[in-house]
């Protein structure tokens, strides 16, 4: 049973707030894992295999050995009782390949890796990975999921020859009845391609292994260390208290690494070999060849609706690219997609069926959204072609199918209960801040004149604040600790990982304001298994969300027992807590937080039936997900001799709840924006027909740079969710959702005056050329 | 095979002997331990390892440690004078110009650079000056807010 | 991200910079920004790198009987920022401006970007149009030769063993002369997809000179001689550009990879020469 809610003083909480955290990153202060040093420590480089699939016939590691400097090489013959690297998500009838951390005689993704040479210092490290020969047999490899469904296609594993992992079939009302009964139904294939998520810091690990305690300390860069200190201790076949696990100072993540990796276990076991600690740090080549990516989703979808536009139904044919295994939750994620089908409609006739396809690249896992993304810009697709088709107004066709903030909570087809909704508001403000009426004049006017303008809108609803614990793999709840200490200064420990997200002081904010005191009275730690309790961590927007809340109750907690020291000290029943102080309400006597905290430590008396110190730990499992949804309207000018894309207006208006800062939310949007901008004109992860990764650099690989984004007006409405006290969202995902869609609408709605229906993703200037001379793209 | 140098980093002096190979940036992050500054490609695209040398910014991932040999390198690290932040540090903060914070310090050198070769940058201005530093996190909005805002501080 | 092990010299003199290079073993550090990074990947593994950077003079740009010499030291900035150049020889600074980044432009040099003759580098469509020479020195030899015999394939100069570029000559502009670059960006390396530098003389109302050089779109930049006979001698009509700039692609071999098909590519280079002239025909006087 949560605590009763107390006071409520908000002064922080809504507050733009400069982060607590960005002193140390804007000085060069801060600790990444890179910036690591420990005496002893000795440094590892990877070999991979250059082929997407090969036997290997022999590896000679004789020369690399002998190279002054290298301690050690290690094998797959070394390594193969380490692990399994780890599946978290279930399926029925899911097939599971063995993942060794290294490969033991076969090659089933370029990069996969084969050898690590352990050196003394990383440049030779690094001479010694260029001298282990391995003998490569090169077998026939498939990276198009579409091609490895096909019969004859190579086998990525042999012993299931049709490269099928699982199939999984949802099904929601009466589709059946659904489409005999339509008016209309429209098709069509649908593909979000492949991508790199690109956090600017590369994955890393050291490991340092004490013998006499048998204790190792595995610092990584993970969004998830208390999740991965439970699978390592699993994977090394160490006893879970003699492992801690540590992520530092974290550069970027964005589901990357949600994840439990081959080499975090390796380092593991490097460093319990050697007896030193071992650092490795990922190059970017190594993070495209062999950090997941995200997406990779072939899509054929069929939509159902009457003559006047109401929706009655949806289906879905899904092939996912998985890629050669199943990291942490490969088969999970478009699952995830399955689930948010609905979009923010009320039609509840949905089936859907996956095929999980294994293709010789890297496995793909979640990349921010994770299934979400792709669901929405099929669903927002969907309802473009369908509006094209009755040549309704996209906005009219969309508000006459919206769910009503008076169904709320609304049961989906999916199974799901969206919590909280007014899918008008965030619409209407955007279409207001867009002058629609306006846009569409002008649009009228460009035509005449033979300019190629589109004005593309795009509503979102997503699944955040991962999640009821039911609903996950690991546990779906957040932990936060609060401490005082005897001089009345508060540390809050939380079990969510954040890595650029702000927590510290967004948690602050809310500290501050339960407890009264200022924020540079509030430090906010995380991210080491040995010093707060158990947690799940940063992903699915769900840091504040999930953890926001648990720190919320454990506030609670704590002010009772500050309350009753107060009402000890203060000699009296009728105490209240207020602005840091308890005050006695007959008297007007008070003590400030840190009397209080001090007495509790001094211990000289005690409340009745209460323990010393001032410290409350709260788990909180969330009663459901929230919901946040928006709308984003985009204005995109096309040129017609290159089919360059030019982005005039980006509108986005999101709903997140009840926003904590407004600074970071906004950070939040900017960011999510652009990653889904870079997706939907410039990213894709590139594979030719041996399984080669020809993105497999920056040089090749376009993450936007500064001069590729447009200014994005971001904007906001608040409807508070009643899953959590604080009434919060979760808003780390919603850029990235809202933007594909609006985007390739505004740009398939410029194209419309030639008959486009729709484009695939990226869309590269070629593309849209190819497109205008009446090509296929 | 080594080479000997001397490099004044952030106006201390520092005499190594190194591999004519090792990169400028594990020089200043390995061998001293200035770690501020990032590695995040080795394509010199992504500027998060951006310094100065003799005032100019440069990628320190593709420069060897023998060629600022004599030279004066400022890292992130030496541009806050006694604790007071310099101009574009504090406007990064205000405007909340960074999440991650792995390309900050990088993002930093490269808009002081800017501003001083081009006081009052416009949006674009600003954008095309930053174009060799990349940033996953921000959508680089707040970043032209900060380089804006520390232009107007630093012109009055 | 680490090269192999190497030697690495840094001469104080050109006379020493050019016996360290007679031995014909040595590879020339410039700028290092196409080199590092090929030997951080270990494509380029080179036994011996000769540092140009402190020898003195290999930098600057002056101006001499009516050519500019730039020195092969001289950086991407410096050209781009270089008053005599804005004012003397504005294409060539224009170009400069474009290469990737400032970080790059304050490192990379001329000298180093012409001799890694990459396909798809900025400066060569400028010099092209210009009709730039290079200056090539040796233990005894001192050769001027035109960028055409320079630039032989793709990644591959006319430069003999221990040759290496002293300088690069291009003519002072002379007034009233039109000039643009125009450059379709690959969006992750920031090279170019193809890259037109036009010069446009008028006179009589008539172009009296034209001058086009194209980068990025076959093996090797060139200068598309068949665009300027087309269009000298017409008014430089919005017809005139169309009809000369659909020619510039001509018996090119087009490159096709990941970032743009031969077709395209062969397509936005007439594209962008007929933005690139139109753009130099009205800043003709």
């Amino acid at each position: 049973m949560a605590p009763t809610i107390i006071t409520k003083t908000e002064k922080l909480v809504g507050q733009r707030i400069r982060r607590k955290e960005d002193p140390r990153l804007i000085t060069g202060t801060a600790t990444y894992v890179d910036d690591i040093q420990m005496q002893g420590m000795h440094h590892a480089c990877i070999v991979r295999s250059p082929y997407a699939a090969a036997k290997i016939a022999g590896i000679d590691t004789k020369a690399a050995s002998a190279l002054p400097g290298v301690v050690a090489v290690f094998t797959g013959a070394d390594t193969k009782d380490v692990g399994p690297v780890p599946c978290g998500a279930s399926l029925p009838g899911l097939r599971v390949p063995y993942h060794h951390i290294l490969a033991v005689d076969r090659t089933y993704f370029a990069g996969h890796p084969v050898a690590v040479v352990v050196a003394t210092d990383r440049y030779i490290a690094r001479d010694g990975a260029e001298l282990v020969e391995v003998d490569y047999d090169p077998l026939p490899a498939v990276a198009d999921p579409e091609k490895a469904l096909e019969a004859g296609a190579p086998a990525v594993h042999p012993e299931w020859a049709d490269n099928i992992a699982f199939n999984f079939h949802q099904e929601g009302g009466d589709t059946a009845k659904a489409f005999a009964e339509a008016e209309v139904v429209v098709k069509q294939r649908i593909t979000s391609q492949r991508l790199i998520p690109t956090a600017m810091e590369t994955r890393g690990v050291v490991a340092d292994y004490n013998t006499g305690d048998e204790a190792l300390t595995v610092y990584s860069s993970t969004q998830i260390p208390h999740l991965l200190r439970t699978l390592l201790a699993q994977m090394l076949g160490l006893p879970e208290h003699h492992l801690r696990v540590v992520a530092p100072e974290v550069g970027g993540g964005f589901g990357s690494k949600l994840n439990v990796y081959a080499e975090e276990a390796l380092m593991g076991f490097v460093a319990m070999r050697i007896g030193k600690p071992v650092k490795w740090i990922e190059s970017r080549r190594e993070n495209y060849l062999c950090t997941i990516h995200g997406r990779g989703h072939v899509d054929y979808y069929e939509m159902a609706a009457r003559k006047d536009g109401t929706i009655l139904g949806l289906r879905l044919k899904l092939i996912q690219d998985l890629g050669a295994y199943h990291q942490l939750l490969t088969p999970a994620i478009p699952t995830l997609s399955v689930l948010m089908m609905p979009g923010l409609y009320r039609f509840k006739n949905i089936q859907a069926d996956i095929v999980g396809v294994f293709t010789n690249c890297v496995p793909t896992d979640a990349y921010r959204g994770a299934g979400r993304p792709e669901a929405t810009h099929g669903i927002e697709r969907m309802v473009d072609i369908l509006a094209a088709e009755l040549k309704m107004d996209p906005v009219e066709i969309r508000m006459k199918n919206f769910i009503q903030p008076e169904e709320f909570p609304f049961a989906t087809a999916t199974g799901l209960i969206y919590d909280s909704g007014n899918y008008d508001a965030p619409l209407k403000k955007a279409l207001e801040l867009a002058d629609y009426p306006g846009l569409r004049r002008r649009q009228a006017e460009a035509r005449k004149q033979g300019k190629l303008m589109g004005v593309g809108v795009s509503t979102y609803g997503e699944i955040c604040a991962f999640g009821p614990s039911p609903a996950t793999p690991a546990g779906g709840w957040e932990c936060a600790t609060v401490k005082i200490d005897p001089s009345g200064k508060v540390t809050v420990g939380t079990g969510a990982s954040p890595h650029g997200q702000g927590e510290e002081t967004t948690f602050a904010q809310i500290a501050a304001d339960e407890l009264g005191v200022g924020m540079d009275d509030v430090v906010v730690v995380h991210g080491d298994t040995a010093v707060v309790p158990y947690g799940i961590g940063t992903f699915g927007s769900r840091g504040t969300a999930v953890g926001g809340p648990a720190l919320y109750y454990a506030l609670q907690k704590l002010k009772e027992k500050i309350k009753k020291f107060g009402a000890m000290l203060l000699e009296s029943e009728d105490v209240t807590f207020v602005e840091g102080r308890c005050v006695c309400n007959r008297s007007g006597k008070s003590v400030s937080l840190a009397e209080v905290a001090g007495a509790s430590y001094r211990a000289m008396k005690l409340p009745p039936g209460e323990d010393p110190g001032m410290q409350a730990t709260y788990f909180w499992e969330p009663p459901n997900f929230t919901f946040p949804f928006g709308a984003h309207i985009v204005v995109t000018e096309v040129d017609a001799d290159t089919g360059k894309i030019a982005v005039s207006r980006y509108i986005a208006v999101d709903d997140c709840g009840k926003i904590i800062n407004p600074l970071l939310v906004d950070g939040q949007v900017h960011g999510g924006v652009a990653q889904g901008l870079g997706q939907a004109l410039f990213e894709q992860a590139v594979y030719d027909e041996n399984g080669q990764l020809l993105t497999g650099e920056l040089m090749d690989y376009a993450i936007p740079k500064a001069t590729m984004m447009p200014w994005v007006e971001s904007h906001h409405t608040e409807t508070p969710s009643p899953v959590n006290p604080l009434g919060v969202k979760g808003v780390g995902e919603a850029g990235t959702i809202g933007c594909t869609p609006a985007v390739v609408n505004s740009v398939v709605d410029a194209l419309s005056v030639l008959g486009v229906r729709h484009i695939d993703m990226p869309m590269t200037p070629e593309k849209i050329w190819t497109l205008l001379q009446g090509g296929q793209a | 095979m080594t080479k000997s140098i001397c490099v004044t980093i952030n106006g201390s002096s520092y005499a190594n002997e190194v591999e004519p190979r090792l990169l400028l940036i594990h020089y200043l992050r390995d061998v001293l331990g200035l770690t501020g500054s990032h590695i995040g490609c080795e394509t010199t695209l992504c500027g998060a390892c951006t310094v100065e040398v003799d005032g100019k910014a440069v990628k320190s991932c593709t420069m060897f440690a023998v060629q600022a040999d004599g030279k004066h390198v400022l890292t992130i690290e030496g541009l806050a004078n006694h604790g007071t932040l310099h101009p574009v540090q504090e406007a990064f903060w205000n405007e909340h110009g960074l999440q991650c914070g792995f390309c900050t310090p990088g993002m930093i050198l490269a808009s002081k650079q800017l501003l001083e070769r081009n006081p009052n940058p416009s949006e674009g201005e600003i954008r095309h000056g930053i174009e060799g530093n990349l940033c996953r996190c921000t959508g680089y909005q707040h970043i032209v807010n900060a380089v804006k805002s520390a232009a107007a501080k630093m012109g009055v | 991200m680490i090269a192999q092990n190497f030697e690495y010299s840094s001469p104080a003199s050109l006379e020493e910079a050019l016996q360290m290079m007679a031995g014909g073993d040595a590879k020339i550090l410039a700028g290092g920004m196409s080199l590092i990074p090929l030997m951080k990947l270990r494509l380029a593994t080179p036994g011996h790198l000769v540092d140009l950077s402190r020898v003195p003079a290999l930098d600057g740009v002056t101006e001499e009987k009516g050519n500019i010499r730039v020195g092969a030291m001289t950086t991407h900035f410096q050209v781009e920022s270089s008053a005599l150049l804005r004012a003397r020889c504005p294409l060539l600074a224009a170009a400069a401006s474009h290469i990737g980044d400032m970080q790059v432009r304050n490192m990379g040099t001329i000298g180093g970007s012409l001799a890694h003759a990459d396909p798809a580098a900025d400066y060569p469509a400028a010099l092209f149009a210009l009709e730039a020479r290079v200056r090539l020195l040796r233990v005894g030899s001192d050769r001027t030769i035109a960028l055409s015999d320079f630039l032989v394939d793709t990644f591959t100069t006319v430069a003999e063993a221990g040759e290496m570029i002293r300088e690069v000559i291009v003519p002072v502009e002379e007034a009233g002369t039109g000039v643009s670059y125009q450059k379709l960006v690959q969006p992750a390396s920031g090279f170019a997809i193809v890259g037109i530098a036009a010069r446009i003389r008028k006179s009589g109302g008539k172009i009296s000179m034209a001058r086009v050089g194209v980068t990025g779109l076959g093996p090797m930049p060139y200068r598309a001689v068949g665009v300027e006979k087309m269009l000298e001698g017409t008014a430089g009509t919005a017809d005139d550009i169309r009809k000369a700039a659909s020619v510039v692609a001509d018996g090119v071999d087009a490159n096709t990879d990941i970032h743009a098909s031969a077709a395209y590519r062969a397509r936005m280079a007439a594209v962008y020469a007929g933005r690139a002239i139109q753009a130099a025909v009205s800043r003709a006087a």
